[in-house]
């Protein structure tokens, strides 16, 4: 009996993924505008899913807060430009300041289990949103923006925010793909299976959690950072809205909840949905709602665990296979 | 190896365990029976650090490991499995000992893998290895609680009721299992209410009712207490777990 994790399958599929992010990255200099634009956002959906699924797929951690370090990430971009951090080391840095944030705000919201540590998060968001709203510079509800990028000219500005965006993207799925596979991966799925097991076979839960936590904290204050990057504009109300989480909730459940690969799919699918009927109001997001709900009552896997059972996939693999030594 | 002194425990206005003296020496095979709310599981759950005692301390190859928490005592030597079977259910029979040994056992990369290949290996579970927790059966539940703890590398094995459930033939398959990891050396704390399987394994017996030990010593002096028969075993049972 040997231990098998590579494939064959899941190299090709690495050096087709390798191959796709080179040629994204030379992709500013010939996509159109508004592609680029597109694209830009499109990552960042990727961003907050993968982040949304790590915590809540191989946590056990449902928040629906996540919009707090969301807001907060833009928020910081704010603060650390007006303190002059050059514009895109702002953006950049943003992140990482919220997920030093976010280790005080774990130590006290991993305390709460399940529902009190969804509903929990809420609060934490809006009491976010509520001490950025006193912070004079934001000028409450109104809001501010992020002055110095009008600086730069626009083609260039699109061009950076692309390309941040992209290496955030990568690098962050690279980072939890790696932690996933490794010692931190079986715990904190573990944990999430049941709590006091895990606890029982030496795994240090409320440290494994906590590095989730900031991990995917981090990850969606690089989001919000990014996002403003876009937009601009830093209205407090369009960062701390719950539809952010609401957005992380589909893409999981709908490209495959504790799968890897599933939320990159949900947030291609919801982009694609996005592009198509984002224009129809209310009854865009009822859709959404109803696709979500629908998912999760029947294919609880998503769309990718489905497709990965069906065809037997391993595109990227974190778990283990004993199979039989072959026989040279 | 691992000996506790004085342990006492209060849900509130219940108390649970009083004042006990518990003790295993490496290798060693204890057996601990009484009655159900003899306080059996509440002490193996303080041993392991579930929780901690109201008062008492723990002494775990001469330290104090009284402030230790489960996960703490699991690293340095003290693995347990569960009355009620823990399986993790999303996560494959091979990946649920590879958090035991990753964790529990600080095992990495190939020696962690073939730690886990080898328990699975004592077990019986090879062929079990790729399935998910969530579809084992109870025998395979039980198991899968022993090979876990043996993953992360044990010098003491605290099992809870790990027979219960079971028809005679499977339990007899988990003897020879819990036989074999004696045999390796690894002491073992056992609480039983089958007692003529522990028997078949155990050098030592102890006796609890109402958060006491009632009696101790060699398994069959133990079984032939007036006391032990009073309060647990019933004149006729004692006669038939003897022989």
């Amino acid at each position: 009996m040997k231990v098998q994790r590579w494939t064959p399958q899941s190299g090709v599929f690495i050096a087709a993924l390798g191959a796709m992010v080179l040629v994204l990255a030379v992709g500013p200099t010939w996509f159109s505008a508004g592609v680029t634009d597109r694209l830009s956002a499109l990552f960042v959906y990727v961003i907050l899913g993968a982040m949304w699924n790590a915590l809540a797929g191989y946590g056990g951690l449902v928040s629906v807060g996540q919009q707090a370090f969301f807001g907060l990430g833009a928020y910081a971009a704010i603060r650390l430009s007006h303190a002059d951090v050059p514009v895109y080391l702002a953006v950049a840095l943003a992140g990482l300041a919220v997920g030093v944030v976010s280790l005080a705000i774990g130590e006290v919201m991993l305390r709460l289990r399940g529902g009190e540590f969804a509903v929990g998060m809420w609060v934490v968001a809006e009491l976010a949103h509520l001490l950025v709203n006193l912070d004079p510079l934001v000028q409450g509800e109104t809001g501010t923006s992020l002055i110095a990028l009008n600086a730069i000219a626009a083609e260039a500005r699109r061009a950076y925010t692309y390309w941040l965006s992209l290496a955030a993207m990568v690098a962050l799925l690279a980072v939890l793909f790696a932690l996933l596979r490794g010692r931190l991966g079986t715990a904190i799925q573990s944990i999430r299976d049941d709590e006091r097991a895990a606890s029982s076979l030496g795994v240090n839960v409320l440290a494994t959690k906590r590095i989730v936590f900031v991990l995917a904290a981090t990850g969606c204050a690089m989001a919000g950072a990014l996002w403003l990057a876009s937009a601009i504009t830093f209205q407090p109300k369009a960062y701390f809205s719950v539809q952010w989480t609401a957005y992380m909730i589909f893409m999981t459940l709908v490209g495959g909840i504790g799968t890897f690969e599933g939320p990159i799919l949900g947030a291609i699918l919801f982009f694609l949905v996005e592009t198509f009927f984002g224009g129809r109001g209310v009854w865009y997001l009822v859709g959404l709602g109803a696709a979500a709900l629908a998912f999760s009552l029947f294919l609880p896997r998503g769309i990718f665990g489905a497709l990965e059972q069906r065809f037997a996939l391993r595109l990227l693999p974190l778990g283990f296979r004993v199979v039989e030594r072959t026989k040279p | 190896m691992l000996t506790a002194t004085g342990l006492s425990k209060r849900f509130g206005a219940l108390v649970v365990l009083s004042d006990v003296d518990f003790s295993v020496r490496a290798g060693e095979a204890v057996g601990i029976v009484g009655p159900n709310g003899a306080g059996k599981t509440t002490l193996l759950n303080i041993l392991s650090g579930t929780y901690p005692p109201s008062s008492g301390r723990i002494a775990f190859r001469g330290t104090d490991v009284s402030g230790l928490d489960a996960a703490a005592r699991c690293r340095i030597g003290i693995a347990r499995s569960h009355q009620i079977p823990r399986p993790f259910h999303g996560m494959t029979v091979f990946e649920n000992l590879l958090v035991a040994a990753r964790a529990g056992g600080g095992l990495r990369g190939r020696a962690a893998e073939q730690k886990c290949l080898d328990a699975l290996g004592q077990c019986g579970m090879l062929k079990l290895s790729n399935r998910p927790g969530a579809t084992l059966g109870l025998l395979d539940r039980k198991r899968l609680e022993l090979a876990r703890a043996l993953a992360t590398g044990p010098d003491v094995l605290l099992l809870d009721e790990i027979g219960g459930g079971l028809t005679d033939g499977e339990a007899a398959e988990l003897v020879a299992i819990i036989l074999a990891i004696r045999a390796r050396g690894i002491a073992v704390v056992w609480i039983e209410h089958i007692v003529h399987i522990l028997v078949q394994v155990v050098e030592r017996l102890v006796c609890m009712d109402a958060g006491r030990i009632i009696a101790e010593g060699d398994p069959k002096s133990v079984l032939r207490d007036a006391a032990v028969i009073d309060a647990y075993l019933g004149p006729s049972a004692a006669h038939a777990a003897v022989g």
